[in-house]
């Protein structure tokens, strides 16, 4: 256990704790926004797929990472319209209607993958970017501030979408379409305009939750996302709808996935213990949503078509 | 009515989309691809089973199913690699369904060759076993194929394969403990199963051999294909020191970045993964299962549809060590490996 409290070691768990939090963070927070209004996304992790295709293929024909970034954003955007289409404008069934998404994400990714790219190859990851004279601190230098800029952006994003959600007129209106679109409505504010503001805008984080798991590991597979854009939506539960709440069980997660990695490769953890280990963060994750998240209730529209009396 | 209609398009809506869905996912049922690798660098098809000079005059139809994709670099390529090298040569119809990780959809178009009349179906992935032990007697005259396993369940139509892959892990393991200055090895394995077990326990019984005191602790991450998550294993290993690393499963893709970002030395099995580290792989354990696919044809041309199970070697050429020439191995280094491989291979060196 004493290897685990080096220095190296645990800079390293923590920094790669907080670089695998980070697309679940973005994911997650592009989430909140949509539930927020009412309209709850299933799709995010065929998105995140789509986005995460898109950043590789950008990435490998052009170098260019800013422009890999864009490309999975923009298939986030994309997808938003699509997804606000039938969840707000066709009021389709939520939870099926994502489903679905998120089967055209899982099966479209793969198909582009082996007809665009065939032969998977490498391509550059994200640098990590030093912040100046923060990144000397002894220890917490190491840990927080030599990250990439993606993992920069995901956490800058959580106290500025808690200020749209909590200080501004929009903000407002989302959370009144998510309570009660019927009240909204007679006050003058559009359901349908803000609920697409909201499904767009999540899906583009969801983008860049896509381009960002790729740009963590600098390669594309089929089904990359194991799975992540599910958890994402099972941490805005966690986080009680809030972003810093959000923020905490992304956090959780990630920092729970390499501790038990990490005690894995030191030996702390036996190898006929492996498998069960594999399941902690899951398992830590689904026990403290037992206890945090019922004290909290959900928007009370969330997941329900508005449609006008009358 | 709009809105009647609008319910009734939201409810289309999502069905159409489901149904255009399935059309694009669950893996892809096509003619085998064209190989990927240059014939320099594929593996020898070294048979031991006679074999026919000319193609054979009638077609055998071979379907393959297979749980990852066919340019995965790892388990699924080598066999398509094998199976596209001895196309011509046996006149093969080849029809491959990868992707086929959901053992239900798999049981499904194992099922549908069977019935279509493909004289082989190889179902290439442990986890079909008790899909073929259901399926293989309600087609007894199709030759089934499985593996990695060591059991035909006692069927007179499915032949098994395995491969010894801990052979070729106790080399490099050796080759990594012989480069390493800080004694500590990454070792990277998806769950604690089959080839990718024997491989990781090869491997550390091999660097142990050259240095007992050696640090090789295993890392199984729980899946086969979490990329990020072998990505984080390999980095939890370089901050622990790790001055060599390998992995076992298609997902080590990650891994291998990080040993390509670090610099570091890197060990590949199941197929040649240089492309994605051409600086960084040692060397790599391959594959070669021509040679029993030739076995296999060739028991099937002569009526025997199944009843044998096969085992990779390195002394049978069904595994290979591939160097990497662009990695600059010291000779004394190589020398040692060469002996540990013919030792081996001959069975004078024996494994634990």
């Amino acid at each position: 256990m004493n290897q685990f409290f080096t220095l190296d070691v645990l800079t390293v768990t923590v920094a790669s704790g907080i670089a695998l939090a980070t697309p679940f963070l973005l994911a997650a927070l592009g989430e909140t926004i949509g539930q927020r209004s009412g309209v709850i996304n299933l799709g995010v992790d065929g998105i995140m797929l789509l986005a995460a295709f898109a950043t590789y293929y950008i990435a490998l024909q052009t170098g260019n990472l800013l422009l890999a970034i864009l490309a999975g954003a923009g298939t986030g955007t994309i997808m938003g319209i699509i997804t606000a289409l039938v969840s707000v404008t066709l009021k389709a069934e939520q939870g099926i209607s994502g489903i679905g998404i998120y089967l055209f994400g899982l099966g479209f990714s793969a198909l582009l993958f082996q007809k665009l790219v065939g032969t998977p190859l490498p391509i550059a990851t994200l640098p990590p970017v030093g912040i100046p004279l923060l990144d000397e601190i002894p220890v917490v230098g190491g840990m927080f501030f030599k990250q990439s800029m993606l993992v920069y952006l995901a956490f800058l994003l959580v106290p500025v979408v808690a200020f749209v959600l909590n200080r501004t007129t929009y903000g407002l209106k989302i959370k009144a379409v998510g309570e009660n679109p019927a009240a909204a409505d007679s006050l003058g504010v559009s359901v349908a305009r803000i609920r697409w503001s909201t499904v767009i805008l999540g899906c583009t984080f969801a983008g860049l939750a896509g381009a960002s798991l790729l740009l963590y590991g600098g390669i594309f597979q089929v089904n990359l996302t194991q799975s992540e854009g599910f958890i994402a939506v099972a941490l805005v539960y966690f986080g009680a709808w809030r972003p810093v709440g959000v923020m905490g069980g992304s956090l959780l997660y990630g920092l729970v996935g390499v501790v038990i990695l990490t005690w894995k490769s030191l030996g702390i953890i036996p190898l006929s213990a492996s498998d069960l280990a594999a399941t902690a963060p899951a398992v830590i994750t689904v026990l403290a949503l037992l206890f945090i998240a019922r004290r909290f209730r959900q928007p009370a529209a969330l997941g329900r078509p508005y449609e006008r009396e009358g | 009515m709009h809105r009647h209609l609008d319910r009734k398009f939201s409810l289309i809506l999502p069905a159409v989309l489901v149904a255009l869905v399935a059309a694009s996912c669950g893996g892809s049922s096509t003619p085998a691809p064209a190989s990927s690798e240059p014939s320099a660098s594929a593996p020898a098809a070294a048979s031991s089973a006679p074999s026919p000079s000319a193609p054979a005059a009638t077609t055998l139809k071979v379907a393959l199913i297979a749980p990852s994709a066919v340019n995965d670099l790892a388990f699924t390529q080598s066999m398509v690699e094998a199976l596209n090298s001895l196309k011509t040569k046996f006149n093969l119809e080849i029809a491959v369904s990868d992707n086929q990780f959901v053992v239900a959809t798999a049981a499904n178009v194992i099922r549908n060759y069977a019935s279509q009349g493909y004289n082989l179906v190889i179902a290439h992935g442990s986890q079909y076993g008790s899909t073929i032990q259901q399926l293989a007697p309600q087609f007894p005259n199709v030759s089934f194929a499985w593996g990695t396993a060591g059991s035909t369940f006692n069927l007179p139509n499915v032949f098994a394969y395995q491969a010894n892959s801990n052979e070729g892990g106790y080399v490099q393991g050796a080759m990594a403990a012989l480069l390493s200055k800080s004694k500590v090895l990454g070792v990277i394995g998806p769950i604690a199963v089959g080839d990718a077990k024997l491989y990781v326990d090869g491997f550390c019984a091999g660097a142990k051999s050259v240095e007992a005191s050696i640090s090789c602790i295993p890392v199984y991450t729980g899946s086969f294909s979490d990329v990020s998550l072998m990505a984080t294993a390999a980095k939890t290993f370089v901050a622990n020191k790790a001055d060599a690393l390998t992995g076992s499963a298609q997902a080590v893709v990650g891994a291998i970045g990080v040993a390509r970002s670090s610099n570091l030395p890197w060990f590949g099995t199941q197929w040649t993964q240089v492309s994605l580290a051409p600086q960084n792989v040692v060397s790599s354990q391959i594959y070669n299962w021509a040679p029993t696919l030739e076995q296999i044809i060739t028991e099937i041309r002569g009526g025997k549809l199944g009843g044998a199970v096969y085992t990779l070697t390195l002394g049978n050429g069904g595994l290979q060590i591939q160097f990497n020439p662009d990695f600059k191995l010291a000779a004394d280094v190589k020398a040692k490996v060469d002996t540990l491989i013919k030792g081996i291979s001959d069975g004078t060196i024996k494994l634990p």
